[in-house]
């Protein structure tokens, strides 16, 4: 079955796929909250507006294509976070930290 | 007067509520997901300033009326919207199931009826109704949103395929004659205006035909020549679309008053 550029499939796949990222309050870092479909940064930005911020979610919005993210392969999950598990001396938790330094 | 200042008042609400209508027609049926939460989300914006308007009616009126009688229990020519916003969403003359919604309509229309909000409520936030300058500074917001996405989407579909362009340039043609309503005189208009609670409209044209043009331009798209019909919504007579509009909408309050959640 052949698909015409008018369908939404199709559409889709022209599209490509922005991450976005939003800043809830002043002072806040962006944090990652999901990803949409559009044609340029213009527009991911005012369509991640409609998606991911119509509960006041946000007071800063950053998209960028996800194609120029470079992540790390599931495959290689035990290679490069297996060692870490058994070193829990890394854990600051062997410290006394004095009461009036408080949370940290 | 007072009853030339509750009918300017109405024509703006049902202007907000009629389009937020026709808008959330798109609910579930969006080209795209963020093109469905988009006109969601605008329909809502629409329909809380025409709560707003209403419930500022309602308290002048002072006779009982509440936001639900207005908006639900008033007949077709008690509503004083704009004949382009109870249109379908197709340019068609005679939608059917298969072209009933065309999103070229749709931007088009909400640019033009946004494009025209965004002035209104500027001007509205000197109203000497405090109520209505309160509701305008709010609104005002809203209408600048909605006439930015409206207008990028009119740009990229008038820039677009060669499909795109065609179907935009019909949707113009279609509704441009409509917008020679906004600028026809009515006796609520006018008495508003005299009395500054209103906006004088002629007043406004000149830049709603530079932010027009300009978009236009823009989209490489042609401004149709302008005359034809003057169509009367905002004095009560409207086409027969709207009747099946508040029909959809009506139905369930009339079938069930006072029905509560």
């Amino acid at each position: 079955m052949t698909t015409t550029p008018n369908t939404p499939a199709a559409a889709l796949k022209e599209w490509p796929l922005w991450e976005v990222f939003i800043r809830s309050k002043q002072g806040l870092e962006h944090k990652h909250c999901g990803s949409l479909h559009a044609s340029d940064a213009q527009q991911a930005l005012q369509m991640a507006r409609d998606v991911y911020t119509r509960r006041q979610e946000g007071v800063s919005i950053w998209v960028l294509p996800s194609a120029s993210i470079t992540a790390s392969a599931p495959e290689d999950k035990d290679a490069l976070f297996e060692p870490a598990a058994d070193k829990i001396y890394r854990h600051p938790t062997f410290y006394q930290i004095p009461e009036e330094v408080g949370h940290m | 007067m007072a009853a030339q200042h509750i009918n300017y008042l109405l024509h703006l609400a049902d202007n907000a509520l009629i389009l937020g209508q026709r808008n959330a027609e798109w609910c579930g049926h969006g080209p795209i997901l963020e093109e469905d939460l988009a006109l969601g989300n605008m329909s809502l914006d629409l329909i809380g300033q025409a709560r707003l308007l209403y419930q500022h009616v309602a308290a002048l009126k002072n006779d009982g009326s509440t936001e639900d009688r207005l908006a639900y229990f008033r007949d077709v020519p008690d509503f004083r919207n704009y004949t382009l916003l109870e249109l379908p969403h197709s340019t068609a003359m005679a939608p059917t199931a298969a072209n009933d919604h065309d999103y070229a309509a749709t931007i088009v229309r909400n640019f033009l009826y946004s494009a025209l909000m965004v002035l209104q409520w500027e001007q509205l936030q000197a109203s000497k109704d405090g109520q209505l300058a309160a509701i305008a500074a709010k609104s005002l917001k809203e209408a600048r949103y909605h006439l930015r996405h409206s207008r990028d989407w009119l740009v990229r579909l008038g820039d677009g395929t060669p499909e795109s362009n065609q179907r935009m340039q019909q949707a113009l043609a279609h509704f441009m004659p409509y917008v020679q309503e906004f600028w026809s005189a009515s006796d609520m208009e006018s008495a508003a205006a005299q009395a500054g609670v209103g906006v004088d409209m002629a007043r406004l044209q000149q830049a709603f035909n530079a932010c027009l043009d300009d978009a236009l331009a823009e989209a490489t798209l042609q401004r149709p020549a302008g005359g034809g019909h003057i169509s009367t919504g905002k004095h009560g007579l409207h086409s027969e679309h709207l009747g099946f509009v508040l029909a959809e909408m009506q139905s369930l309050t009339r079938a069930h008053p006072e029905g509560v959640w």
